[in-house]
């Protein structure tokens, strides 16, 4: 039953006639990002695109995570730049003896200490970042800490008297690198996994099915929890660990696919060209299973996200002293009387993780086939 | 006044985001009379099931939209723009409709009960019943045997023809005055077709309804239709009662469309060539496995125990219904199924030849699948597509060979090589298949497995890759197997022909003997129910 054809931008189906008369102009190939795209992934870049929530999200998701990426240079415990004797000095990029502006101890310079600028101002000037925290700076603000928003600390300082923001901006680019690095990993790791169990199916499938459902029955928590009293846990640590459990979530969803592609007639065809399983699975089956793969990544993001804080809050994840949210969440649990310190980490958290669902959710309906447009 | 009055009818579907419109349906005017049926004729994308679905007001509002001036009047009642409820108790109650698709036109979990009595509830408020009694008196009418205890199958327990009877005996069961058939009989297998309809010929008569028959085979409607319209890109081009249309066609789509039946006859070739193909008591069996340790049962034959021998630079057709096992015998030939029995290739035995070293010969047999939509993978682009086999047999030595290979092949089966950096969705369905014998081609076979080629293409495109595939055997010499269940394909391009029910061959021989003098009874069934749409014996579906 016909109702509509197909509606295509790009090529409206009028051009195409019986026999092989194609129009010109359908020869220049289409671009984005200066790549080559399919009219396919046009549609669906345009689709994504009309949706509003899902792309404004998507791009304050962007430009707060670049601007973490460059941590250093917001916030930070050293100058920018220094103008000394005729010459520059880039304290972030390199260290610099406090000799070297005429100070008496051949170690680093200590660029808090008082004496240290005084000696810099005389002969020239400092530029600092916006923020002159490094996430483990002792703010100057006098206590007793966690000390209350002021000029000095936008939000406040936690417990220890390090400053809020500077640690929120560190702890923000941590969390996002983490969730990045594990949902990459396990997408790999579960993808191949279950690429191999759907293309070949049969025993392959039913051993490594019972392998799965019996490692993920494992209490993931508490072997973190045993393993973090003979490691110190850290950012590589928790990241391994936390792939031996986390790369299962995919399995499931690319095994389907392969099932279901394996048997499609163009893989069929392949097959009687003579071309061999591995390129099958990589030039035929895989593209097919990409779409539910790339559907499922904001939400294996935002779960990994959510895994880190939860273990930081928890005590057992990155080490004592690393910026992380999970260790603000639990400060402000500690520190009631300190409001800042638990609202700064909720409303951090929460709106981050919106962001990503709103992108996850554009970025499902857009690879819907049967989504059109509004 | 006539029963169902359509003037001036013209649909729009708003195009997406900035796409120009699409007019589906340009300016379509047609009268239904009592008793009577029209045919709407015309090639997918015509506009004939967008017109149908209008009568109804079922199409997706506010989407589409019927330009001003257009009218459905249905025994004097405007339904463009009539209110939902009045819509409600015509739709079902005065016009009944059936869908092409008795697979997903059924509720898969609902009972046949349910689904029929729920009509009886909403338009005639019968008690439960008198909708029961109602329910086996429709399934009786239909044809549909044993209807007492069918009452509690679900659809999944029914076969095709039974499906769409049960359609039918839903669209019916209001006595309603016009009757929508959609495709009735476009998923069924002939001899199934012949007796649909010959169902909805009899209901209409002892009914007194009026059918409108949507339809692009012209067989059926030869046989079923009074009046004819012809329809091509939204708009009605020829109408008149159905004798006249067929014997003088004004219009020259309509020529069009007459003279677009395969013709012609295999090209002549030699009756002693050698072998190429043989297939020595080949059997498929798919093992049903049951019970605590999942022991073997007992199996689905679909091939068994066929032998079959294809002569070099000859067709050998294979003809039979779905399920026949026609398709599980061409894939098993080429080893793309396991399979026992003996399979020799030129000479040579290859049944239990280890798939690595059968990669070579790959090159020799190819195979073209029925559904050009289904066997081009969507991401790739034509030339990569076309490119795959050349890469894998190392055929071409530089990209300057292969494109030049490339652009042969698509100049070969009539296509633009500058189509070669398109994606297959720009393209129709015939210009799909075109650039799935391309990909066949480029390699150089020697046999080729066209599994029902045509079959799923519009009857004018399926004469032009007839007339393709007979040139390209002529000018290369290749072996064909062709299979099919379309007859009148067969008969065009077939020197030999097999024709298989359940797993066995149950007749063989020479195209002319076996379509003109067919000795098997299933055989002659099957030319009555093709050639002249009748319904060999009784015994419903």
């Amino acid at each position: 039953m016909s109702i509509q054809p197909a509606p295509d931008r790009v090529t409206p189906p009028s051009s195409v006639s019986p026999v092989g008369i194609i129009a010109p102009n359908a020869l220049t190939p289409d671009t984005f990002l200066g790549r080559e795209v399919t009219p396919l992934t046009r549609r669906r870049i345009e689709n994504f695109r009309a949706n509003r929530r899902a792309f404004w999200s998507l791009w304050i998701f962007l430009v707060l995570f670049v601007l973490s990426l460059f941590a250093e240079f917001i916030a930070n415990n050293r100058p920018l730049l220094i103008r000394y004797d005729g010459s520059f000095y880039l304290p972030i990029l390199h260290n610099y003896s406090e000799r070297t502006f005429g100070g008496f101890l051949p170690s680093e310079a200590d660029y808090s200490d008082p004496e240290v600028i005084k000696l810099i101002r005389e002969k020239g000037w400092i530029v600092w970042p916006v923020i002159p925290y490094s996430y483990g700076t002792i703010s100057s603000a006098p206590g007793p800490y966690p000390a209350p928003p002021s000029a000095a600390d936008w939000l406040g300082t936690d417990d220890q008297g390090r400053d809020v923001l500077a640690r929120l901006i560190y702890g923000f680019r941590i969390s996002v690198l983490f969730g990045l690095a594990l949902t990459i990993a396990s997408s790999l790791i579960g993808g191949a996994a279950g690429a191999v169990q759907g293309f070949f199916g049969g025993y392959v499938d039913l051993g490594m099915q019972r392998f799965i459902e019996i490692w993920s029955g494992l209490p993931v928590l508490y072997l973190l929890i045993i393993l973090a009293t003979f490691v110190q846990p850290d950012f590589w640590w928790l990241l391994g660990l936390m792939l031996l459990f986390s790369w299962t979530s995919l399995v499931d969803v690319v095994r389907a696919e392969f099932l279901r592609a394996r048997n499609l007639d163009f893989v069929r065809a392949a097959r009687a060209l003579g071309v061999g399983d591995g390129m099958i699975m990589v030039r035929h089956v895989l593209p097919n299973a990409m779409v539910a793969t790339i559907t499922f990544m904001p939400f294996l993001l935002n779960g990994s996200i959510t895994t880190l804080t939860s273990l930081d809050f928890l005590g057992f994840g990155l080490p004592p002293g690393s910026p992380s949210l999970g260790e603000l969440l639990a400060q402000g649990k500690d520190n009631l009387q300190a409001p800042w310190l638990g609202i700064t980490a909720f409303i951090t958290l929460s709106v981050m993780l919106s962001l990503l669902t709103f992108v996850g959710e554009g970025v499902r309906d857009a690879f819907d086939p049967r989504k059109v447009a509004r | 006044m006539s029963l169902l009055e359509v003037r001036n009818l013209g649909v729009t579907f708003a195009g997406w985001r900035n796409a120009p419109p699409v007019h589906a349906v340009k300016r379509v005017s047609f009268n239904l009379e009592k008793g009577e049926t029209l045919a709407l004729v015309g090639e997918s994308g015509s506009g004939k099931s967008v017109t149908a679905l209008s009568v109804l007001q079922l199409l997706p509002y506010p989407s589409a939209s019927h330009d001003p001036g257009s009218s459905i009047k249905f025994a004097g009642e405007e339904l463009i723009g009539a209110p939902q409820s009045r819509l409600r108790e015509v739709r079902g109650n005065h016009i009944g409709i059936i869908f092409q698709e008795p697979m997903t036109s059924l509720n898969p979990l609902h009972t046949l009960e349910k689904q029929i009595t729920e009509t009886l509830f909403i338009h005639r408020h019968m008690t439960q019943s008198a909708a029961r009694r109602r329910t086996i008196e429709l399934l009786h009418l239909v044809g549909l045997r044993d209807a007492e205890n069918r009452l509690q199958s679900y659809p999944h327990q029914l076969s095709g023809g039974q499906r769409q009877r049960v359609m039918i005996a839903m669209a019916i069961a209001n006595e309603p005055d016009v009757l929508i058939a959609d495709e009735p009989t476009t998923a069924l297998d002939v001899t199934i077709q012949a007796q649909i309809l010959e169902l909805m010929h009899d209901l209409r008569d002892r009914l007194g309804m009026a059918l409108l028959l949507i339809t692009h085979d012209l067989g059926i409607v030869r046989r079923l239709a009074d009046r004819v319209c012809v329809m091509t890109q939204g708009e009605i081009v020829e109408s008149g009662p159905g004798e006249e249309i067929f014997t003088h066609p004004h219009h020259a789509y309509t020529r069009h469309l007459l003279a677009a039946e395969p013709k012609g006859r295999a090209v002549p070739a030699d009756p002693s060539a050698p072998a190429l193909v043989e297939g020595d008591k080949l059997k498929v069996w798919f093992p049903i496995r049951g019970g605590f340790f999942r022991r073997v049962r007992s199996y689905v034959k679909a091939v068994d125990s066929v032998s079959l021998t294809v002569q070099r630079g000859q067709t050998l057709g294979i003809v039979g219904e779905s399920g026949s096992g026609k398709t599980t015998l061409g894939l098993a030939l080429l080893r793309l199924t396991a399979s026992e029995g003996g399979i020799r290739f030129d000479g040579r035995e290859i049944a239990t030849t280890p798939q690595k070293q059968l990669r070579p010969l790959r090159r020799e047999m190819q195979v073209v699948f029925q559904d050009p939509y289904a066997s081009l993978s969507p991401r790739l682009s034509i030339e990569q597509i076309i490119s795959e086999g050349l890469q894998v047999h190392r055929l071409a030595g530089d990209d300057k060979e292969r494109r030049r290979m490339i652009d042969a092949a698509l100049t070969e089966v009539g296509l633009d090589p500058g189509a070669a950096q398109r994606y297959p969705h720009e393209f129709s369905g015939g210009q799909r298949q075109r650039v799935a014998i391309a990909r066949a081609l480029v390699l150089k076979p020697r046999f080729l497995v066209l599994d029902e080629p045509t079959s799923a293409l519009d009857m004018s495109v399926q004469a032009q890759i007839v007339d393709l595939l007979r040139e390209l055997q002529t000018r290369h010499g290749l072996t064909y197997l062709f299979i099919s269940h379309d007859l009148k394909v067969i008969r065009a391009l077939a020197h030999q022909v097999l024709v298989m029910k359940d797993g066995e061959i149950v007749e063989s021989g020479t195209t002319e003997t076996v379509m003109t003098a067919p000795t098997h009874p299933y055989t002659k069934a099957l030319m009555a129910a093709a050639f002249d749409l009748v319904a060999a014996d009784a015994s419903p579906a």
